[in-house]
This record gives C-alpha cells, structure tokens and sequence, in this order.
C-alpha cells in the first residue's frame, strides 16, 4: 500500500497521564447522561424579560402593513419592534453576504422569516403579544427550483444585488458558480468504451440538534451587552451582531453557553440581535428559547440538490472522464452557499483519479428556507451522487464495484480536479479494503427459538414482517472531504496558555474562543496541554471573547487548528518555563544548558529521563502565560473560469460498507449495519474519533432513509416542523457501527492529525443506497428513500 | 388558562358540565404535544390524575373494563393474555416514557385516526363507557368515530373506560411507519379471529378520515371459511382467499396523500398488512386447533 505513514515526531515526553492518544472522559459526559449540564436554554436572570419572535406565514409577499398597537396595549409587554425600530444604517447581516434582514423590510422572501420582535415579562404573554401584532401581506409569485429561478422573466428573490459574486454569475438568482475544467472531456469521450449518465435528487436534511437556539442577553453598565449564547463561532456572530446593534465590538461580550448539538446549523445567527436588541432597549435581561417549531424556521439547512452526472471509462474499467452539474437550492438568503458550492464542485467527482473533468456548481436564490452549512457541507450531496454513478458503471462494466473503485482510486500526489495535489497519505482504496474484509453480520437474524425477533426486523416493533418479503442488500461507498476553511480564507484560531502553581502544584489552564458543541475540543484541549506542559491538572476556561478568535466549530477543523494553536502556545510556554528554570536552577547541572529538556510527569527531565527540578519549583509563584494565533498553511481561492488553484488545507477520507434487510413488499428499510474505516491521521482522543464516526455515520444513514424537510412546490411553505414528521434515527434504527481507523499521519498538520468528523456523513448515505438497490434491483436516484419509492405507489 | 382539579368522578362530571370547552388531561402524551405546538389554548385544563379509578382494570368474563388512564405499559404487562391485540398495538406506541404516561382514553379523546389503539379496539370489539352528569352510557366502538378527530361524546361527556371484548381466538397488529420505533403510523391494521362466533373482525388506522373496518373483507373472509370447514378442519387458507381479502382491506381504504406518505402506498400496504396478520393469526389459530384436537 503506497503510503508514508511515519507518524511526526512528537517532541514532549508521553509520560504524563492523560495526554494526547489517550480515551480520556468528557468532562461534561456525565451530567449530560444524568440531565444535570446546563444548556443555553436553562439560563435564568433576576427580572429578565422573554423575547418573542413573529415570523413570516407566508413564503414570498411584500409587507402592506405591520400594527403593533395591540401587541404593545397587552400588559406585561416592554417592547415591540420591527425594522423602523432598528438603531443603525446597518440592517442586514450574513456570512459572507449580508443580504438577511435583521428584521423582514418591506417585503419576505421565505416561509418562517422574523418580521417583529416582543418582549414581555412571560413567555406566554410574549407569545400572545406576538400573535396580535398584524401584518398585511400582498403575496409574490414564489421561485422554487431551477426553472423559476432561471427563467427570462423570473421574479428576482434580491432585486439589487451588489455582492462580489454578482459579476460571475449567469443569473442574479444564482448566489455563485463554480466551473471546474481540466483536460478536455470531449476527446476524452471518444476514448470511453462505456457511458453512463444518471440525474440525482438530495432531500433537504435539518440539522435536527436536540437543544434548540436560546440565548440570554444582559445589557451591561457602560451601554453595552453581554450575550450568553449557543453558537458554534462567537467571534463570526460578534462580527456580525455589532453594526446592527449600533456598538464597537468591545462593547458586546460574549460567553458561551451550553451548546445542545450544532452539525452546521449554528454557524449563522438566529436570535442573538433580536435578544441584544430587546435587552438593550428594554435596560433588562431578555432570554429567547425557540421551541422545536421554531427552531426548524430559525437554522438554515441542508441544501437540497439536483445532481446530472456523465461518467465514461475504458473496457478495463478505467475513468477516462466525468462530467457533471450541480444545482443547489440556496433558498431566500446566501448564508454559507458560496463556500459549499466551492466544496460541491472541487470535491464533485470524488476520491478518484481522472485527468478530463468539466464540472459545474451553482446555489440558487429561492423562496424556499435559507441553506447553508451542515456536516459535509456541499460534499455530502455530490458523494451521493458520484457513488451511485461508479456503482452504475461496475454493473455496465460487469465489475465487482469495490474493485472499480479500486482501480481508479486516489494516491497520495495525485491531483484533484482544481489541480491541487493530494500531498498527505489517501488511502482510498485501503479504506475500502478494510471494509470489505470485515466479517459480515450473520444472515437471518431475527430468527430465535421464541418466534421472530421484530426489533431484528425492518418495521421494528411495529411488527410488519416475521421474514415475508425480507431482502437483504450490501452496498458499499467512499468519501473525500476537505478539512479547515478553503479557498484563501485566513483560517487562524488563538489559544492563550497559562501555568502556575496552585496548591503546591502546577496547573495549566487553556483559555480559548472554541465553541464547544460536542465534538470534544474540551477534552482534547486539556490532553494537548498535558502532553506539551507536563501536568495533570489542567483547567479549560469557559469561551468567550475576552480571548482572540478561535474560528468556527465546523469544517472538521477545531482540532486541527485550535488544537494547533493551543498545542503553539504550550510550546512557547514551555520555553517561557524551561528559560525560567535555567535562570534559577541552571547553575546547579549541566544539563540545564546541554540537554534536550522535557516537561514530563510535573518535572523538568532530560530527554536522557534524568530529573532536573519539579515545576512548581522552577515557577515559584511566577504565572507563564503566552496569548497566540496560529495558522495552517494557506490555501487560494479558485479560478473563477476553470477552478483551478490549491484550495483546500487538508482532505479526509473515510469508506462505509452498508448491510440492509428490505421489507420489499412494505418498502421498509432496516439498516443492520454500516461498517466504516477512515483514516484520521493521528486518533488523539480514540474513543472521541469512533464517537465522530458512528455520529457522522448514523446522520448519514438519517439522510438516507427518512430525514427530510419537505417543502411545499406551490407555496414554499415547510409542511413537517416537528420531530412528529422530521424523523431521525432512533437507536432501533441505529445499526452496528464497527469502526477502523487507520492512523497515516499528515506531516503538515500537529501530531499528523487529520480531521475526524465530517468524512463519516459522507460516505454513509450512498452506501445504505447501494445495498437498497442491491436488494431490490431498483434504480433509486433519489435521497431520502421513502417507502412508496421501494413499492412503485409514489 | 385555568387548571381544573377534580378529586373524584363526580366533581369532573360537574366540573366538565359546567365548562364543557375543559379538556380533560390524564398522561398528557397527547394534550401537551398540542399546547406546545400552540395548535391548540383551552380556556380550561381538567386534570383527571387525583381520580383513582381511572388507571385500573377489571377482567371479566366477557370483557376487560380497562380504566380510561391505563398506560399502555401496563396494557403490553398484565393484558397480553386477555387483549393480545391491544397489547401488540400498544408496543407499537410512542417511546417507553410514553407508554408509561398515555392510555387509550386519550387516544379515544383525540380521535385522532392515527391513533395506534383504535384498530385494535376495532378488531376485538370494544364499547366506550362514557358519563356526564345525566347519566352513564356505552358507546359501540363502531359507532365512536364520527369524523376527522371528532368522536360520538357529548360535550358534557368524560370517557371513564373501555369494555373490550376478552380474545377468542388469536389477533395481530401491524403498523406502517418510516421509523423501527417511536413514530405516527403511515397506516395500520389489526385483525382479531373471533372463532366463538366464526367471525372475523378488522381494523384499520390512517387510511380514512376515521379509523375504520373492512366490513366487506370481513364479510367475505367469514363467508369463505364456513364455506370450506376451515374453523372445523383447520386447513390454511388458500392463497386465492387471503388474496382477495386483502384486496378487499385495501380497497375499504380511503386514504389522503400527505406528508406521512402517499394514498397509493397507503392502500398498498394495508392490503400487505392484511395478507400477512390473516396468516400469522390463521396459523396460530390451526396450531392451537391441532393441539385440541390431539387432546382430545
């Protein structure tokens, strides 16, 4: 197998307990089993007001009136307001693009849009306040997909665009475009002996985190505000919120709270302004918690796509070229669609070598609810897609489809389609090796002395099947994924360090902006400064932006970067200690001066293990404490006409193989197993990385086979708000996860680590497709698959 | 919004005759979903957890009285015997924290026709004991559904129990989801083996405005087993037979298309449902019959 796998030196000592390789415990693990942890939804403050939200009831309509009076008339009301009563010039936020209306003005472009904003001192009364604010629609005509966006006379969703993206693209209804064109696919075609084409649909996929968006404002003395809030970057909302609340950055602070899930869909803001700007007009604190109903209005979502994709190979089963397009429905507003539509494209055609490529990524304006980022962003709807096509060609081909991915899968130095070469081990068709290999699960499970065993059975203990019409199918998939922010974006995250000595002991302590919503930078955190300084006590102080930017929590890139930066300031503080050492004790032993010296154990040692001095001596009652930034290496944007450029920081790779029994009869699905290997470089936390695995595994398997928002073609309104119609997985739907990991370090990353917790999402879905079709010899080009699909009663 | 607390039947009779708009609440799986949604604000709230009598069963000779608050945990524990349809359908509801909370009088409320109980209560036979302050009186279960999440009690009415008929013979349940567990029925079906009278009854879930049976299928199926001996000589069905009693089940389907699933599918999979539980309950049906028969 062609890899270099020689793991980077790790230069700290592993002999201090609890540091980086180990399966150390979430701090927080057990009050969140026991129900005990505090999430932003349980905050409380004396005299504190609840904001209340009116939103949009309709998908695209100006706004001919909004009466507050009666809102305002219900006792127990502080305030109501809605865009006239907006403090500054400033009325739109956004990502990249601040095309989203604090407040809808004049007119609103998707169903669920906030319109005004109650405070009141209930949240019933907020509530009842809300509904008697009136608002007078004039309804427009909707756009919804490709056609009506595209078409000559097609209603405009932003009527006078001026974000940089506007010159570039075809349409002003099209958010970006990214071409990718290397080689030259038409010559390419001759030389295929085989085509084959195929046209995809991805369902619109919710994020679905269990704690909904909450927050609690707290106006401060200086005129300025203190935002407790669940996000999963503080300093891109900071950024965002200040202009619009009309304050310098300094005067809006910010504290994370307890974050109950995120995937994507708290990158964007939700109801941080609403809850500043109440808090700040009122002179109160002012909580806002949606309830599940609003929550699926408040995030934006999975983009849904079309997908038209051509590949062609050689008789041998070798690629000559793939072409392919790819629509995504951005909805009303652009949030992260410029960035996914860069990842659908580069990432378009998967892990797979072939030098004549012509792809074409586009996100749409609609009517339709806003998208943006979630797990895989942009890259999870293409490796649907790319993954049905390769089965589809091992079947023309008459080739084991593992072994057609085999033949054409990536190396390390191979080169994407944007002419970036892979620099760091891809092992690809290792990943899909190890799969295979796996033992299969026994055949007809379900059967046991006592009769049949329903939860073994698809329709589960709504006993629909004792074996009748039960197929069972295996399918398998590969995913590449880029890790970090792409596309020259200044991708940086700050970590400041602190030791001393507390209780006759030295303790470390790591102050960082990392949003914590689950991924574990918490424990990671506290291994890296363990490894690095030596100690065992190490105290993670709480996020906020009393610390420089940490970036996003998103991008499988805390960490890689946040980890980097805190692992960089560890080291210079290390040298901050080790310089203290020398001045105190340096003239006590040589080695002080000759040696290669390590933190190890709560002692400075030689790297011969010789001990030099215990740390709580060298420091006395001195604090070191360095603040840093650290960055990755940089990437470049894409050229805008043929894609071309070293966009991405890192990739990630992961392969599934999918056992299923279908109820072919009943169009029931029951996953029995989604085996997964993926390379992750280097496991820090092994058993956080197989928690990232199964997770992304099981989001991904959500996606396959029921997780769909479904929206309304006529009205673009949202007909399934709720967990009674969103169905997610369940641990009855959840299969046997078994987990390889293979560690192949990437020598630009720290400790050779790789990304961990986007690949897995990838790779799941068109792996259970797979084995669905390979169970029912139907074609399926659509995701979700639902029942009347497996039964022809669609 | 006001929270009425009875300490006994008669004060929630009098309480409900003096606001007839309360909703009565027992396990709230169902009352509280809805507030939280804010699809529904009554004025008034009845709590009916201080009434005893309500979470209790009696087994008689003929019937369960099965107290109106009884969780479906409860049900799938001591009545698997006598209500082995019933306790398949509640195996079927919500989660395990829900079916410790939600009993049928809740679902007989709401009326709901994706309520998981009411094909059962249809197959074995079942009449609602309801009571206002003028009076009690039994409801046939066939005659309770009157419309889309509208029932057959007076507005001054309180559901105290159900009276379902003890099993005769053997009875399965089957429900559609796109779910393994905890999740509303696309469609649902129950069938009940009634051989003391040589009947069979059925009923069906989410594929009519109300919950129904298939009185046709019914019909044919009771015709065609008197018609080949089979309740005396217990032969299997014919495939010909099963067939077309499962067309007929699909075919007293009149289902919707919406966002659970289609109406086609719908009809589809109540007639698969059908052909499936005629053979599991036929089966059990002949292999208790075999092992009479070598008693005897």
């Amino acid at each position: 197998m062609p890899t270099n796998g020689v793991p980077t030196k790790i230069t700290q000592g592993s002999g201090t307990k609890g540091g980086i390789g180990e399966s150390t415990l979430r701090p927080d693990g057990t009050l969140k089993v026991t129900g005990e942890f505090a999430y932003s939804s349980d905050m409380w403050h004396e005299d504190m007001l609840w904001g209340q939200i009116l939103r949009s009831t309709v998908a695209h309509a100006e706004i001919v009136s909004i009466d507050t009076s009666k809102a305002l008339a219900t006792p127990g009301v502080y305030a109501v307001m809605t865009y006239d009563d907006l403090p500054t010039d400033v009325k739109n936020y956004g990502l990249e693009i601040q095309d989203t209306p604090v407040l809808a003005h004049g007119k609103v472009r998707h169903h669920g849009e906030p319109v005004a904003i109650v405070a009141a001192d209930h949240p019933e009364t907020a509530r009842r306040a809300a509904a008697r604010i009136r608002v007078e629609y004039r309804d427009l005509p909707v756009v919804t997909d490709e056609a009506s966006a595209l078409a000559p006379d097609a209603v405009l969703v932003h009527e006078a665009r001026d974000d940089h993206h506007i010159g570039h693209v075809p349409h002003p209804n099209v958010v970006h475009r990214q071409p990718i064109v290397r080689g030259d696919v038409e010559a390419a075609r001759r030389r295929a002996d085989v085509i084959v084409e195929g046209e995809y649909t991805f369902g619109m996929q919710d994020q679905a985190f269990l704690g909904p968006e909450s927050g609690l404002a707290v106006p401060e003395e200086d005129g300025g505000v203190h935002l407790y809030i669940a996000t999963q970057w503080l300093h891109s909302d900071l950024r965002q919120m200040a202009p619009v609340l009309g304050l310098p950055e300094d005067k809006v602070r910010m504290t994370l709270a307890g974050v109950g899930g995120a995937f994507g869909g708290r990158e964007d803001l939700s109801m941080q302004i609403h809850a500043c700007l109440l808090a700040l007009r009122t002179g109160k604190p002012v909580k806002i918690v949606y309830n599940r109903f609003e929550s699926f209005f408040g995030h934006v979502h999975r983009h849904p796509a079309k997908l038209y994709y051509e590949h062609g190979a050689t008789r041998e089963g070798k690629l000559t070229h793939v072409k392919c397009r790819i629509v995504l429905d951005g909805g009303a507003y652009a949030s992260a669609s410029p960035a996914v539509v860069g990842n659908a494209s580069s990432l378009g055609i998967g892990p797979y070598v072939v030098d004549d490529v012509e792809i074409e990524a586009l996100a749409l304006y609609t009517n339709n609810p806003p998208c943006g980022a979630m797990r895989g962003f942009g890259a999870v709807q293409a490796c649907f897609a790319y993954e049905a096509q390769m089965d589809k060609l091992a079947e023309r081909l008459g080739m084991d489809p593992v072994e057609l991915r085999q033949l054409n899968a990536m190396e390390q130095g191979a080169l994407m389609p944007t002419g970036q070469p892979v620099d760091s081990p891809a092992p690809v068709a290792e990943l899909l090796r190890r799969v295979k290999a796996m033992p299969m699960p026994p055949e007809r499970q379900w059967e046991s002395s006592e009769g049949a065993d329903v939860r073994q059975l698809p329709g589960g203990l709504s006993n629909t099947t004792h074996g009748e019409g039960v197929v069972r199918g295996v399918g398998y998939a590969v995913g590449i994924k880029n890790v970090g922010f792409s596309e020259g974006f200044d991708d940086y995250s700050t970590a400041r360090v602190r030791m001393e000595v507390a209780g006759g002991e030295p303790v470390a302590t790591v102050h960082t902006a990392m949003a914590e919503v689950g991924q574990g930078g918490v424990t990671v955190h506290a291994q890296i400064a363990r490894t690095e300084l030596g100690v065992t006590q190490v105290t993670i102080h709480p996020a906020d932006t009393r610390v420089g930017s940490a970036g996003s929590t998103s991008a499988s890139r805390q960490t890689y970067v946040t980890g980097g930066a805190v692992r960089n300031a560890c080291e210079l503080v290390r040298e901050k200690v080790l310089e203290l050492g020398r001045r105190r004790f340096g003239s006590y032993h040589p080695a002080w001066a000759t040696a290669e010296l390590l933190l190890e154990g709560g002692k400075v040692v030689t790297d011969g293990g010789e001990v030099l001095a215990d740390l709580a001596d060298v420091l006395g009652d001195e604090a070191v404490e360095v603040e840093e930034e650290w960055r990755h290496r940089p990437t470049e944007p894409f050229d805008l006409r043929t894609g071309q450029g070293n966009g991405h920081v890192q990739y990630s790779f992961a392969a599934h193989r999918a056992v299923v029994e279908v109820d072919t009869e009943l169009g029931l699905v029951k996953v029995i197993e989604l085996a997964c290997a993926q390379d992750v470089g280097k496991a820090l936390n092994p058993l956080s990385v197989i928690g990232q695995i199964q997770g992304g595994t099981t989001q991904g398997l959500g996606v396959a086979v029921m997780e769909e928002i479904v929206v309304d073609p006529k009205t673009a309104k949202v007909r399934n708000p709720s967990f009674t119609d969103y169905l997610i997985p369940t641990i009855l739907d959840t299969p046997t996860i078994p987990v390889d990991v293979l560690e192949l370090a990437d020598d630009h990353a720290p400790y050779g680590l790789r990304g961990v917790g986007e690949a897995p999402t990838l790779s799941s879905t068109p792996a259970v497709l797979a084995a669905i079709r390979n169970a029912t010899g139907l074609e399926l080009n659509r995701t979700p698959v639902r029942p009347e699909h497996l039964t022809g009663t669609g | 919004m006001d929270f009425l607390r009875p300490a006994s039947w008669e004060e929630a009779l009098a309480a409900k005759a003096e606001h007839p708009t309360a909703v009565p609440i027992a396990g709230g799986t169902d009352v509280m979903v809805e507030i939280n949604f804010d699809h529904r604000r009554p004025e008034y709230l009845m709590d009916l957890n201080r009434i005893g009598d309500l979470d209790a069963w009696e087994v008689g000779e003929e019937s369960v009285r099965l107290g109106a608050s009884v969780p479906y945990a409860r049900i799938m524990e001591h009545l698997r015997a006598e209500l082995p349809g019933l306790a398949l359908a509640s195996h079927t509801v919500a989660s395990p924290q829900i079916r410790n909370r939600g009993g049928v009088g809740g679902n007989l409320g709401t009326a709901s026709p994706a309520g998981d109980a009411h094909p059962a209560l249809l197959a074995a036979g079942a009449e609602v004991e309801v009571e206002s302050v003028r009076g009690a009186r039994r409801i046939p279960i066939d005659a309770f559904y009157t419309g889309v999440k509208r029932n057959a009690l007076a507005p001054d009415e309180l559901i105290r129990a159900i009276h379902i008929k003890k099993a005769d013979g053997p009875q399965q349940y089957s429900k559609v989801g796109t779910r393994n567990a905890m999740v509303i029925a696309v469609c649902a079906f129950g069938l009940a083996l009634h051989p003391g009278t040589r009947t069979v009854r059925t009923g069906i879930g989410s594929a009519a405005p109300t919950p129904i049976r298939a009185r046709a299928a019914e019909e044919f199926l009771d015709a065609a087993l008197e018609e080949g001996g089979l309740w005396d000589n217990g032969k299997t069905i014919p495939p010909s037979v099963a067939k077309r009693f499962a067309e007929l089940c699909a075919a007293a389907c009149n289902p919707i298309d919406d966002v659970r699933g289609t109406a086609a599918y719908r009809r589809h999979a109540v007639g698969v449902m059908a052909r499936r539980t005629l053979t599991w309950t036929w089966e059990s049906y002949r292999g208790a019959h075999r092992i009479t028969e070598g008693a005897a």
